[in-house]
């Protein structure tokens, strides 16, 4: 599977992310932020990073970025498009994903490893899971603290669209393992068309046995195993 | 914006070059040269007849600050070039020494590395957030303008006691600098150490430290070759902040000096910087450059005149090119601005559109300012009009150096006799003391800190903080570098060569604990004012001392910087050599951790317990006492037991490896036991030593030469035949017991058992609790 990996001006995950795709057996390119077209891409990860500084607050300037609206239409059609740490927050200000990530609890960036529980299997990006999977891996940001308002909050949960969750070691959502006080414990959440996915934690830094984590290893699997087809696309809408 | 100066967009810039004949005249407005405004700039009498030789006149206001910055202590080493001299700076593995942007080593496989340390402590004592910041950036550009990526950053704090509102204040400030700035680059932090003692309350000690790699062939220095070539300015533009900052590093601070003096202290941007690292290795891929400097401490003029002065070339250059973000700025101002993120390229003539295009690409401009001249003089127009015109070798290299008497202060030498015996009573009891010392703010964990930095970004990391030193996987293959910073600040000024040789022992020590092998070293000496005898004193014994443990050991010195003045209103820092060392790994699956893993695993003790409490923490901690005569360095020792180490780790033969240092055996052994926070793990230790040594001394000693290693039983036997071939001594001290059993230590008249909580809540937990508590 071919994934368009975006970097913009400040983008310093997207090797990181180029690797993971390799490693996980697809065909990874970089497309610059300037360009108008994913060139065939089949999936997008916006990798994180501070786009554009983060100048204004994360992602509030990326999201003018000329590749923005190619991403978004790729999305509204139907593909894959996934946001890790302040690709996330990329496209919780492109609007394609509702919510916003606010400054951590502790005021200050969190880098360190935390432990998630799989919420959703059987997404394009979690088939290599299993549902209640407690996964581990690296955090790093300053502005993790996931808050929607309590509707938008409430349908997330009924409609399963809370995929990762913070958690402790053994599973359990105690008050002590929410790294950035987000709400209900969010880590990462869908679109409700089950397309678009974002997260905080960074899967791809959580590849190799060696880096002490292979935990991200399936996310990057799962999503270059699915089988994307403009057929396929149109039935996910 | 100065949109007016800039050329017309076809790309071809007219020929800098001066209509009025050769010599500089004052400019309008220039204030005359007085004895007193060259005392202002930092110029003895004798020095400034020295400028008139070689000028051969006069010279005017703009020149005077030309040389006021060239021959600072900060970028002339006048007061410690001789000395420096005496260090070894060769091996066949070094590719680059002293006296370029980076010291740079072969790690193997076709691959080099690139590091160097560098000081900020001047412009953190004033604004930590932004000092502590730039200093990031510096060291960073220092690395990438050698063709190198940056890979890894360590940092090495020294603060005063936690206690103090305004130490706090720098505190957070500085870590939150370092965060922001290397976060928002994308480098890993993978390392470093953090001290707190009374000897740095009014001058907080900032050392920065960054390692590159590149491909061999890809090194590039700052040289300007080829008269003909042009000069650019690339990256950001020139403002009016920092001006001076490398004189204002050249003197002590006194009270009242926060406020006046933050223009001094330059303002960073990650941002401009992350973009100016990718075109800078984009640029220097590109073959279209020749040489690239950072403008760091005195900015153009350093820059210009340094790479004109390795190449024996000549410089002239138009301040009236340089993209400027002021109006109205003078030459001297221009010359002498440390604005950040900003480089000086020779472009090879005619690939000057090619440089642009780069640049453009990252949102960044490139002017031509100037180009390459077989005069052998920094040259410097206004608009076409000659305002500087120095010879550059004599300027870069012509710096007038010292080497004054020394003598020790006699306090020191009491404080040394001290007999520490009287402290061998812990007033509270063992536990307690056991508990004061792993819980103090030197030895506790510093995961407060290093949780502000990045340390996973790349994807390399393979050791991240808080072990014995840091390991960075070499992109696309399974080699490491290893690298660490150390100095006891509270050794070196016991007795500073003793000092010295430590931290050279213990960086290379902490090194050979991963299983990484010690390479070479960048260092940062942070002392007083040297104008006084018992600071010069202390210079020279670090020196000496670093000297010895370097050539033994076999890791040259490649480049590092030093930082005199550290006083305020009289009072010096701890004289603190900050050793950078750097080693290499051929497989980091071959890495060793410093945790303890398995229930049943053997624990032995490498070394000789001898019971050096002499400026120890437990000394500070329980006695509040910094006296006595540092841990001894037994060189031959410290080399057989860092063989026998990489031996063992090549063969996989250990689970665990922990250096002692601060805090003796008992925080080594709590550290073993805890591991690493968040993992939610920690297993307990059974421990019998049989030393006939005072508890105290046996628990809290620093003696150097020793590490704890564990391994499994069957290995046991194994690890005993390699200590004795490499005449290491070797004792079995205990066993790894399970998961969440508690650490109990027997010695010979003591029963200690310490529950892995209380442990954690004291090891963990002391920063974080001041921190928040005290706001």
């Amino acid at each position: 599977m071919n994934v368009a990996v975006v970097t913009f001006p400040g983008s310093n995950c997207d090797q990181d992310c180029h690797r993971s795709v390799e490693l996980a057996g697809g065909s990874p390119q970089y497309v610059w932020h300037r360009e108008t077209t994913l060139g065939g891409a089949e999936a997008v990860i916006v990798p994180g990073g501070f786009a554009h500084g983060d100048y204004l607050r994360p992602g509030a300037i990326a999201r003018f970025s000329p590749i923005m609206d190619a991403i978004i239409d790729f999305a509204r059609e139907g593909g894959l498009v996934v946001g890790i740490c302040n690709g996330f927050q990329v496209l919780c200000e492109a609007g394609l994903l509702p919510g916003a990530l606010l400054r951590n609890r502790s005021l200050r960036f969190q880098s360190h490893d935390c432990w998630l529980r799989v919420e959703r299997a059987g997404t394009p990006y979690t088939r290599e899971y299993r549902e209640g999977q407690v996964i581990r891996m690296p955090l790093s940001h300053a502005d993790g603290n996931y808050y929607a308002d309590a509707g938008t909050l409430a349908e997330l949960e009924a409609e399963g669209r809370v995929v990762f969750r913070y958690c402790d070691a053994r599973g359990d959502v105690t008050p002590e393992a929410n790294p950035n006080g987000s709400l209900n414990h969010v880590a990462g959440i869908m679109n409700r068309r089950g397309n678009v996915l974002g997260m905080m934690p960074h899967p791809d830094r959580a590849i190799e046995e060696v880096l002490g984590s292979v935990d991200g290893l399936p996310l990057f699997e799962s999503l270059v195993g699915t089988e994307v087809t403009a057929a396929a696309r149109s039935e996910v809408a | 914006m100065s949109s007016d100066r800039r050329r017309p967009g076809n790309g071809a810039a007219p020929p800098v070059t001066s209509p009025n004949g050769d010599t500089p005249l004052p400019r309008p407005g220039d204030p005359p040269i007085t004895p007193d405004l060259v005392d202002d700039h930092g110029i003895s009498p004798d020095e400034y007849d020295q400028i008139l030789r070689i000028m051969g006149r006069e010279p005017t206001f703009t020149e005077l600050g030309v040389f006021s910055a060239m021959w600072s202590e900060h970028c002339g080493y006048k007061n410690s070039k001789r000395l420096l001299r005496l260090l070894p700076t060769e091996a066949p593995w070094v590719i680059q020494g002293p006296g370029e942007n980076a010291g740079v080593i072969d790690v193997g496989g076709g691959w080099a590395l690139a590091f160097k340390i560098e000081s900020h402590n001047h412009p953190s004592a004033v604004e930590p957030y932004q000092g502590a910041a730039t200093g990031i950036g510096g060291i960073l550009r220092d690395v990438f303008t050698m063709g190198a990526r940056p890979v890894a950053t360590l940092n090495s704090l020294h603060f005063g006691d936690l206690d103090s509102p305004r130490v706090r204040y720098l505190f957070s400030g500085v870590v939150k600098g370092i965060g922001d700035y290397g976060n928002c680059v994308g480098i890993p932090s993978t390392g470093g150490e953090v001290y707190f003692d009374r000897g740095y309350e009014d001058n907080p000690i900032v050392n920065a430290m960054c390692l590159g790699l590149m491909r061999r062939e890809d090194l590039i220095r700052g040289t300007a070759e080829g008269v003909g070539n042009t000069l650019m300015a690339v990256g950001a533009r020139t403002g009016r902040d920092g001006i001076h900052g490398a004189t204002f590093a050249s003197e002590e601070l006194s009270e009242g000096d926060d406020e006046a003096s933050r223009p001094q202290v330059q303002v960073g941007d990650p941002f401009t910087e992350k973009l100016l690292l990718e075109a800078s290795l984009e640029l220097i891929a590109s073959g279209h450059i020749v040489g690239i400097q950072d403008m760091g401490a005195a900015g153009l003029t350093s820059s210009g005149a340094e790479m004109a002065g390795r190449s024996g070339t000549g410089v002239v250059m138009d301040t009236a090119r340089v993209p400027v973000r002021e109006q109205g700025m003078t030459p001297y101002e221009i010359l002498l601005s440390e604005s950040q993120e900003r480089m000086l390229v020779v472009a090879e003539a005619g690939r000057e559109d090619g440089v642009r295009e780069i640049l453009e690409k990252w949102e960044l401009e490139a002017e031509t300012i100037g180009h390459v001249t077989e005069t052998g003089t920094f040259r410097v127009l206004e608009d076409g009009v000659a305002v500087a015109d120095i010879p550059a070798l004599p300027l870069t290299e012509g710096c007038p150096t010292y080497e004054r008497p020394g003598e020790e202060s006699p306090e020191i030498g009491n404080l040394r006799k001290t007999d520490v015996l009287h402290y061998m009573l812990p007033p509270n009891g063992l536990e307690s003391a056991f508990l004061a010392v792993v819980g103090s703010p030197n030895t506790s964990s510093k995961q407060w800190v290093y949780e502000q930095y990045d340390t996973s970004v790349r994807a390399n990391s393979i050791e991240r903080p808080g072990g014995d030193a840091g390991v960075i996987r070499v992109p696309g293959t399974n080699r490491g570098v290893a690298a660490t910073t150390d100095c006891n600040g509270r050794h070196t000024y016991l007795n500073p060569r003793t000092g010295a040789m430590g931290a050279v022992a213990e960086a290379a020590r902490n090194v050979a604990c991963t299983g990484a092998v010690p390479m070479a070293i960048t260092n940062c000496l942070n002392f007083g004012s040297p104008l006084k005898p018992h600071i010069r004193h202390q210079f020279r014994e670090a020196v000496m001392g670093m000297r010895d443990a370097c050539a033994y050991l076999e890791t040259p010195v490649t480049g590092g910087n030093v930082s005199f003045y550290n006083e305020t209103d009289g009072q010096a820092v701890y004289p603190t050599p900050v050793i950078g060392m750097v080693g290499v790994i051929d497989d980091v699956g071959n890495v060793v951790r410093h945790a303890f893993r398995d229930p049943g695993d053997a624990i032995l003790l490498l070394g000789t317990n001898r019971g050096e409490l002499g400026g120890s923490e437990y000394l500070y901690a329980v006695h509040d006492v910094v006296a006595g005569e540092p841990p001894a360095v037994d060189l031959h020792a410290e080399r057989s037991l860092q063989r026998c180490l990489l031996a063992m780790a090549g063969r996989r033969m250990l689970k665990s490896a922990h250096d002692v240092a601060s805090g003796g055996l008992a925080a080594t052994l709590v550290e073993s036991c805890l591991g690493r926070p968040r993992t939610g793990r920690a297993v307990g230790a059974s421990i019998r030593l049989e030393d006939e040594l005072p508890d105290t001394a046996l628990l809290f000693g620093e003696d150097h030469g020793r590490v704890i290693v564990s391994c499994g039983p069957d290995e046991e036997e194994n690890v005993r035949r390699m200590t004795s071939d490499h005449g290491v001594p070797c004792t079995r001290i205990g066993t790894v017991t399970g998961e969440e059993s508690p650490l109990e230590i027997n010695t010979r008249s003591a029963a200690l058992r310490l529950a892995l909580g209380a442990l954690r809540d004291r090891y963990f937990g002391t920063i974080p609790g001041i921190m928040s508590e005290a706001g």
